[in-house]
């Protein structure tokens, strides 16, 4: 799907969370929403982005989420 | 008064607690205080003769007919406006009353046209009964002399009724129905004496007065003077139907009257909990769609849309699509379709489409429409009191002092209850309403909004923030409440982040517009004012921060304590039927019935149990997201079931774009809408006449949905579900409603009571209704909140990406009219165009000269994302720099302005901030001019469908 699209959703995400002031329960929250929301695909094609172009674009939270939570936002492996 | 509605006990009932006994002709009779013996008459079996008089209606005392004698005082008062007293003995029947009445009913027929077997109301008639009542044989005036029938002119503008000033006998009923129950003040007695006359407006017709054809007068005339034209046409029903209306989410309980099986008239049932007797226009007449011309009742199929439609067997279309469905999965695998159920469907309806989309596709790819408009409605509230629903019912707003209006315009998109809140507010309560158009609760008769937060669109975040900030800093909190009910630490970090200079109110006037003193002011009556109960409608949910704000209004008021007893709370106007059902029902992509997650692996094994097949733990795709999927080329089939979203969802040309990218797309409707013209499949849909169900309305409430004639396409639409279903090698095999329900029920907590024989002994029931609240919930988050703790959470206002420039100066918001329903599907096929037959754009006086637009101008919306062209509306309603129009027409467009900038935490559109430009134009725009010609053409391949011939 469109990266754009999805990197500007994650960051909206993102956004909301931050204000938070735990950062880490902030990182957590955005990773979880994440996870309970969106899609595998969504999720395949949003690491898939940042694998080949890297993270420009992405907050400073969705940073931290991509390195500190990728592993549990991994979507399942399509059989 | 219709005749299947009940007993008519002549006064409202007082809703006093204590008793009064007191003897009405021998009797003893015991009703609460403050009842007027008329109605007290009326509880004990005896009918006191009345014609003004009529329970949906505060007494009035004129008619005279209602006299009764009382021992030990003098004279013979009015019943209707003669309150019980203790070891009072009461006669409704002496010579002397007799006499009495005989006199005043002698009078009255002496200026009555005489031509009962012709008239509309025959048997149907007070007039006519209470001159049997009293035994009336002979009229000693005759009938010459100066009478009001002879020259009557009958009024016949008003699409569904008639007023014949002729047979009025000047009870002033419709009047006072106008004002105590709609409150729109539309009706007035002009002159006096002789001359006195029932007048609209100023001696308009009642098309050019401002009645807004409720139908309340009709309701309550107690002649012929006011009649449904649909009645005059057809005569009298033979029996009634009590059923819930399928437009908005009010729920309104109506009687369908019906003659056979053709619906004579729809009139609201006074025993209706969300209605109380009231309705509005929608509802009470625009139901002819039904029966319209339009309807298709066969099913079609076609390889593309550029081919003519087959009509084909129902075996044939559901073997097709389960052949394609079945044959897109296997080439582009499970998870390539998925499934839509509208808000407008029932419950039944909505649990079998989440049911065969996660037990038949195998896959979680299930939206409804409530993603559009009330999805941040669902995460706000969960997240922050435990439950994603409103926490009252309507009748709360009784109890309310300040009512806080946010998003959300009433009196046009939820009639019925904007009349309650009109009413209230002439008792006294405070209104604060915070929008950005001056809608017709900001300033009407007899009412008018303390204050009136005119904000820039987009900006209800900054608004909320100002509010919290002021309840914070200036200590109006209930402390005790919050200590008790909330969660301490989240409650500390937002009253230290609301407390931040930059969430002052002097500090967001700059970004919303709203005056500093007027938000400290609001803030402090919502503070202090005593009971404060917020009304919110899409003006809240649909914006890039729409969950933000729900969670905005939930600090707000737990803040203050105004959740968890009547007259308070946080109440979601929900803008279709079924709405709150359709979420309840599991139709969202990430949950299954009752909200709970997909992940949830307990619930899930509860559900593979009860249906018998793995389901999957991953969320599914949102309706956005499977537009986008299908343009990526992921997402290959579609099954719609009653949605239109090629004309009601964002970005059209996204939308249409992204139905074109299928390869099956599945519509079951009513009518071939603007999506089946991009379908391959088209399954013939029933209204809400042709079946049975349950709707869920904005109070939580589940309505009986009942069957009033038979389906014209041969089946309702659980039951094509299930066919579907079968096709797909998934059995389902429901014979009726009532079994899918008490499978919901089996399932879903907070549905454990409600079964269908509930629903018959209780007439509705508000969720939760299981062991704990067996007759339901009218009020939520009693003692505690659902969730254990409320949860404050913090709300940074974060401005839309949607920003004015000098390209596109200007914001654009949507929304609703009275007499039109959404797409318009329904309404548009109704007389109820006669009130509203285009959408227009408003634009500000000021706006309007800077670029030489005149009233009535074509003129083009460009954004972003697309142009449009409408007549132009000058009006000082929208604010400088902001124009407004509404959706109801395809040919519009409006949707192909907004763009798909959605919330963040659902994807709930945008829809009410879209930067445009306007500029006089001569002609439609390069997309209007597109549409007609797919039309045109969809419209010739519709005209040259064709069956099959057999063996093919």
């Amino acid at each position: 799907m469109s990266a754009d699209k999805l990197i500007k959703m994650a960051n909206q995400i993102g956004m909301f969370f931050s204000a938070m002031p735990d950062r880490e329960q902030a990182v957590k929250d955005t990773a979880g929403h994440l996870r309970r929301s969106w899609e595998p695909r969504m999720r395949r094609d949003f690491f898939k982005y940042i694998d080949d172009h890297g993270t420009n674009g992405l907050s400073d939270i969705l940073l931290e989420v991509v390195k500190t939570k990728r592993a549990e936002l991994e979507p399942p492996k399509v059989a | 008064m219709s005749q299947f509605n009940g007993i008519d006990f002549g006064t409202p009932a007082s809703g006093a607690t204590e008793s009064v006994q007191l003897e009405i002709d021998g009797v003893d009779v015991t009703v609460p205080a403050g009842t007027m013996i008329m109605r007290a008459a009326a509880m004990a079996g005896i009918q006191v003769p009345k014609l003004c008089a009529t329970d949906s209606l505060d007494p009035f005392g004129s008619c005279r007919l209602c006299l009764v004698e009382i021992d030990g005082k003098r004279g013979t008062p009015a019943s209707c406006t003669t309150p019980v007293e203790p070891g009072m003995k009461v006669h409704t029947q002496t010579p002397r009353l007799a006499k009495l009445r005989k006199g005043v009913m002698e009078l009255y027929i002496s200026d009555h046209p005489l031509d009962c077997l012709t008239c509309t109301a025959n048997g149907d008639c007070e007039l006519q009964d209470m001159a049997g009542a009293v035994g009336l044989r002979e009229v000693r005036y005759g009938m010459d002399g100066a009478n009001h029938f002879e020259t009557a002119v009958k009024d016949e503008s008003n699409p569904y009724f008639t007023f014949d000033p002729g047979k009025c006998i000047v009870c002033n009923r419709c009047v006072r129905a106008c004002e105590e129950i709609q409150g729109t003040f539309a009706l007035t007695i002009d002159s006096r004496g002789f001359a006195s006359k029932v007048s609209p407006s100023q001696n308009e017709d009642f098309m050019g007065s401002e009645c807004v054809s409720c139908g309340a007068c009709v309701n309550d005339c107690p002649t012929a003077t006011l009649s449904e034209k649909s009645v005059i046409e057809n005569g009298q029903a033979d029996h009634g139907v009590t059923t819930t209306c399928a437009y908005c989410g009010v729920g309104c309980s109506f009687v369908a009257e019906v003659k056979g099986d053709q619906v004579v008239r729809m009139t609201p049932a006074k025993t209706g909990r969300a209605n109380e007797g009231h309705a509005c226009v929608k509802g009470r007449f625009a139901w002819g769609y039904a029966t319209h011309s339009d309807r298709l009742t066969k099913p079609m199929i076609r390889a593309k849309i550029t081919d003519p439609w087959q009509v084909v067997s129902w075996e044939e279309a559901f073997a097709y699509t389960a052949k394609e469905f079945r044959r897109i999965q296997a080439k582009y695998g499970r998870d390539s379709v998925g499934g839509l159920v509208s808000s407008r469907c029932t419950n039944e309806e909505g649990y079998l489409v989440q049911k065969l989309v996660r037990a038949a596709f195998g896959n979680n790819n299930v939206d409804t429409c409530a993603r559009v408009c009330h999805s941040p409605t669902g995460y706000g509230l969960k997240q922050t009191l435990g439950e994603s629903a409103g926490t009252q019912e309507f009748k709360s707003i009784e109890q309310t002092d300040v009512i806080v209006v946010i998003g959300a315009n009433p009196t046009d998109g939820h009639p019925v209850f904007g009349s309650r809140l009109k009413r209230r507010m002439r008792e006294g309560a405070k209104l604060i309403v915070i929008d950005p158009r001056t809608t017709d609760i900001v300033d009407g008769p007899h009412i008018k909004a303390s204050y009136h937060l005119k904000l820039r669109p987009g900006t209800n975040v900054a608004v909320l923030s100002a509010l919290s900030h002021v309840i914070v800093t200036e200590g109006l909190m209930n402390r005790d409440y919050i200590a008790e009910r909330c969660e301490e630490k989240a409650f500390k970090d937002w009253c230290d982040w609301a407390a931040k200079p930059e969430n002052s109110p002097e500090a967001m006037e700059e970004f919303s517009g709203v005056p500093a003193d007027e938000l400290r002011g609001a803030a402090r009556l919502y503070a202090t004012g005593g009971n404060g109960a917020i009304y919110y409608g899409l003006g809240v949910t649909e914006h890039s921060q729409g969950s933000t704000s729900v969670i905005a209004i939930a600090n707000l008021a737990m803040a203050t304590g105004n959740v968890g007893r009547e007259g308070v709370g946080v109440n979601p106007l929900r803008g279709q039927n079924n709405v709150q059902g359709s979420c309840d029902m599991g139709s969202f992509p990430h949950e299954l019935p009752g909200y709970r997650h997909v992940s949830d692996s307990i619930t899930r094994a509860l559900f593979e149990d009860a249906w018998n097949v793995q389901l999957e733990s991953e969320p599914g795709l949102r309706i956005p997201n499977m537009f986008d999927a299908a343009i990526e080329g992921s997402f290959k089939g579609l099954y719609v079931q009653g949605e239109d979203v090629a004309q009601s969802d964002p970005n059209v040309r996204h939308v249409t774009h992204a139905l074109e990218s299928m390869e099956c797309v599945v519509v079951q409707d009513l009518f071939l809408n603007e999506t089946a013209k991009f379908a391959h499949v088209f399954l013939p849909g029933a209204s809400f006449l042709e079946k049975d169900g349950t709707f869920t309305n904005a109070e939580r409430r589940i309505s009986p949905v009942r069957k009033v004639m038979a389906p014209l396409c041969g089946y309702a639409d659980w039951e094509v579900t299930q066919l579907l279903a079968n096709a797909l090698g998934y059995p389902m095999n429901y014979s009726h409603p009532s079994e899918i329900m008490d499978e919901i029920a089996r399932l879903t907590p907070t549905f454990h009571g409600v079964s269908y024989q509930r629903l018959d002994e209780l007439g509705s029931i508000q969720w939760p209704c299981n062991e704990e609240a067996p007759d339901g919930t009218p009020t939520m988050h009693v003692d505690h909140f659902v969730r254990g703790k409320g949860r404050f959470m913090i709300t940074q206002y974060v401005p839309t990406d949607e920003k004015v420039t000098r390209r596109f100066p200007l914001l654009l918001t949507t929304g609703r009219i009275l007499s039109q329903y959404n797409v318009g599907a329904q309404t548009r096929r109704t007389e109820n165009s006669r009130f509203h037959a285009a959408d227009l754009l408003e634009i500000h006086p000021q706006d309007a000269e800077d670029r030489g637009i005149r009233e009535g101008d074509l003129v083009s919306i460009e954004s972003r994302a697309g142009t449009t062209a409408l007549p132009a509306v000058i009006t000082e309603r929208v604010q400088p720099g902001v124009v407004y129009t509404t959706f109801h027409f395809p040919e519009s467009g409006a949707n192909v302005v907004t763009t798909d900038n959605s919330d963040w935490a659902t994807n709930c559109p945008e829809y009410k901030v879209t930067a445009v430009q306007v500029a006089r134009v001569n002609r439609p725009s390069e997309w209007q001019e597109q549409f007609q010609a797919f039309t045109d053409e969809q419209n010739q391949l519709l005209a040259r469908r064709h069956s099959l011939p057999a063996g093919e």
